[in-house]
């Protein structure tokens, strides 16, 4: 018999505190794996962020810091300016990056920092209990949004892999999803390929995945998946949006 | 030889797995593991076909899975 | 071998960063602190180092965040509505025990208050400033020179106990020129002691290194600020730095740092002169604070007048020191104003 699938390398042991279900999981593994597949584990650092990821450093057999909300990207700056030979990533979720840290992710893309962001896009604030994010798509409800989300009061979605593709910065941007073992594999490819473009040096690099939050979505695991690919992928095509021409195409 | 292994104490018991299996051969075993949740299992491995969409799925990484080598009886 | 050479308090702690190894500086401009990232802008990327002007002050604290975890020695630099911004990075730097150095060149406040120099953002600088129990290692230089001098101290301390450290000077310590020397050659980098406890990629068969300040267990939290509480008696022990001038015989001791320090000795300077025995006592570390030295100068017998650009926020750590054993008075200008020699003398006299 061969092994045709085990745990990566870069993911430690420690059991996931994620709710079952919840694609966060999915993610920390694909993440490992590309960078077990890259031969990186010993010079990449990750930067942690507030959300419920913010112990993604206990699943991962990498050297790691915790950054405040939404500072992630500055930090990963940091890191980066120091050891420029080194790969630094992050994993912010979409409260993380898209609203209160809004600022270091669009500057960090501009200074064209050579970092991968992995950017989870639940539509949700997990951790808080469910409040409305800068995602969450009109008339979705959440605790903050008890009506639905009124695009009247508070406005639109904010599709982060788009706006930040109108920069000079980036090298790489995709948006992918894992709500299938298919678009799973996708992902893989697009977070393989944001590390690339991080180790050939060619400038920012950023992976949007589309997640989900069975438990504040009030959903079974099952039925989030299908929520996702029925409301959110529309909302959020998914694709390659900025790739430069040293790296091939991942198809989305 | 089992082709799919669940590490059944590391199981949510969230079904995603259940949800892909193209065989539908995973199923909610009865007992509770350590955490309290159902977890999953396969009995009928020989039925399996190692695609590891399972695997791929899971997000608590309970599952490896392996398939036979070629041209070698294991 | 000792360089004399004319200079700006601004240009005079970046070129003391520089020489202390200090290779990466983060920052975002505001008055009356521009010549520091100007200066490092012109002299960092000329000898391999970074400077990025950041998005803001909460990028920039965050950057020395990063860089400081990753085994650089780094740095920002602001002015106090600056330095307020930077407070969330700042008790996560130090809950997570990243040594960097922060300089504030204070203005006046509260708000966006005005370019003249203060020393109002004692209480934020000492006590804290941020949210949680933690401290900073804070050094007030009184001179071009000691700009120079205790930033390169600061980088070491902030290093020797893996804690933030801010030199806190304000407008007038920061623009005004005098003669420095640069009395050692300056650090290379590569010289500096290796730092095990650096995020800088697995290697070998070591665990992964973290850097964090969380602690969702009640005990895990508790046994971080044990250790904190610890290292801080340790600090507050062994780092206290102050400078006595006529304090032996004197029956006033003014109590003063910084560009009030430089006030108080002209004021004490002539009060001397007409036979009166009072002495300056110059506070250099504001935290770790010269407790024991103000409480055994009340307990010889001696009063106390306190001179700051505030409405008062050092002389409450002078009154606590002294613990009510001897008179504390206070003479404050507030923001906007500066206390003059004549004034500071007038306030001595009239209380002989
Ligand atoms: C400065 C600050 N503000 C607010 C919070 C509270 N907080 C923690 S996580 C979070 C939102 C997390 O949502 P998201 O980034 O979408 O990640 P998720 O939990 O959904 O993975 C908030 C608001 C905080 N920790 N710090
Ligand atoms: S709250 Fe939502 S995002 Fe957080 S772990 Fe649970 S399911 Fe995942
Ligand atoms: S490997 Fe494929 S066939 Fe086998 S149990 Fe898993 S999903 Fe089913
Ligand atoms: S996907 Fe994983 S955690 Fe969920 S039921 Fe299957 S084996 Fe258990």
């Amino acid at each position: 018999m061969e092994q045709v699938f085990g745990r990566p390398k870069a993911l430690s042991e420690k059991r996931l505190h994620y709710c079952p279900g919840c694609t966060h999981g999915i993610i920390h593994r694909l993440v490992a794996e590309a960078i077990d597949d890259l031969g990186i584990q010993d010079k990449t650092i990750g930067v942690a962020p507030v959300g419920c990821a913010v112990l993604a450093y206990d699943y991962f057999n990498l050297d790691f810091q915790q950054a405040a909300h939404g500072r992630a990207p500055a930090v990963a700056t940091g890191i980066k300016r120091v050891l420029p030979d080194r790969f630094v990533f992050t994993y912010q979720g979409d409260g993380d990056l898209a609203s209160i840290g809004m600022a270091e992710i669009v500057h960090a893309a501009a200074r064209g920092e050579k970092i991968t962001v992995i950017f989870i896009n639940n539509a949700i604030y997990g951790m808080t209990g469910g409040q409305m994010a800068p995602t969450s798509l009109p008339g979705q409800k959440t605790t903050t949004s008890p009506y639905g989300r009124d695009i009247n009061t508070v406005g639109y979605p904010i599709r982060v892999a788009e706006m930040l593709t109108t920069l000079d910065g980036p090298a790489y941007i995709s948006r992918v999803s894992v709500h299938d073992p298919k678009h799973i594999n996708k992902a893989k490819e697009a977070i393989r390929k944001a590390f690339e473009v991080q180790i050939q040096g060619l400038g920012f690099s950023l992976v949007e995945v589309l997640s989900t939050c069975p438990t504040n979505w009030g959903l079974s695991p099952r039925e989030a998946l299908k929520w996702l690919e029925e409301n959110m992928i529309p909302y959020y095509p998914l694709g390659v949006f900025k790739s430069p021409e040293e790296v091939s195409k991942v198809g989305a | 030889m089992a082709k799919v292994i669940f590490d059944s104490e590391r199981c949510k018991g969230c079904e995603l797995c259940v949800s892909v299996c193209p065989r539908g051969i995973i199923r909610m075993s009865n007992t509770l593991n350590s955490q309290g949740y159902h977890s999953a299992e396969v009995v009928e491995q020989d039925k399996c076909i190692s695609c590891a969409f399972c695997a791929r799925i899971c997000p608590d990484t309970v599952i490896e899975v392996y398939r036979e080598t070629k041209g070698k009886v294991s | 071998m000792a360089e004399r050479v004319m200079m700006k308090g601004n240009e005079a702690v970046a070129e003391g960063a520089i020489r202390a190894g200090c290779r990466y500086f983060f920052g975002y401009p505001i008055t009356p602190q521009n010549e520091v990232p100007e200066y490092m802008s012109r002299r960092l990327p000329k000898i391999g180092g970074v400077f990025i002007q950041a998005e803001s002050e909460v990028s920039a604290i965050n950057m020395v965040y990063g860089a400081g975890g990753a085994g650089g020695r780094a740095m920002t630099s602001s002015s106090s509505p600056g330095i307020s911004l930077k407070q969330e990075g700042i008790s996560y730097i130090a809950t997570a025990e990243v040594p960097c150095v922060i300089v504030n060149m204070a203005r006046g406040g509260p708000g966006l208050g005005g370019l003249t120099p203060s020393q109002s953002d004692y209480f934020q600088a000492v006590k804290g400033g941020g949210h949680g129990d933690y401290h900073l290692i804070v050094l007030a230089p009184w001179s071009v020179q000691e700009m120079v001098d205790l930033v390169g101290l600061a980088f070491d301390l902030a290093d020797k106990y893996r804690n933030p450290a801010m030199i806190l000077g304000d407008a007038i310590l920061g623009q005004m020129m005098e003669p420095v020397t640069f009395k050692s050659e300056p650090i290379d980098p590569k010289d500096l002691p290796a730092k095990p406890w650096a995020t800088v990629g697995l290697s070998g068969e070591r665990k992964p290194n973290l850097i964090n300040s969380l602690g969702l267990l009640p005990e895990h939290l508790e046994s971080i600020n044990l250790r904190l509480q610890e290292k801080y008696k340790k600090i507050a022990e062994n780092e206290v730095r102050f400078e006595g001038t006529d304090v032996d015989d004197a029956d006033l001791v003014v109590v003063a740092y910084g560009t009030t320090s430089r006030v108080a000795k002209s004021a004490i300077d002539q009060a001397r002169k007409d036979g009166k025995k009072v002495g300056l006592f110059r506070p250099i570390t504001l935290w770790p604070f010269p407790t024991k030295q103000i409480q055994e100068l009340a307990a010889a017998g001696k009063r106390f007048l306190v001179v700051e650009m505030s409405a008062g926020q050092m002389v409450e750590d002078v009154r606590l020191a002294v613990n009510g054993e001897a008179s504390v008075e206070f003479f404050g200008k507030l923001n906007g104003a500066i206390p003059t020699v004549e004034e500071v003398y007038r306030e001595i006299m009239s209380r002989f």
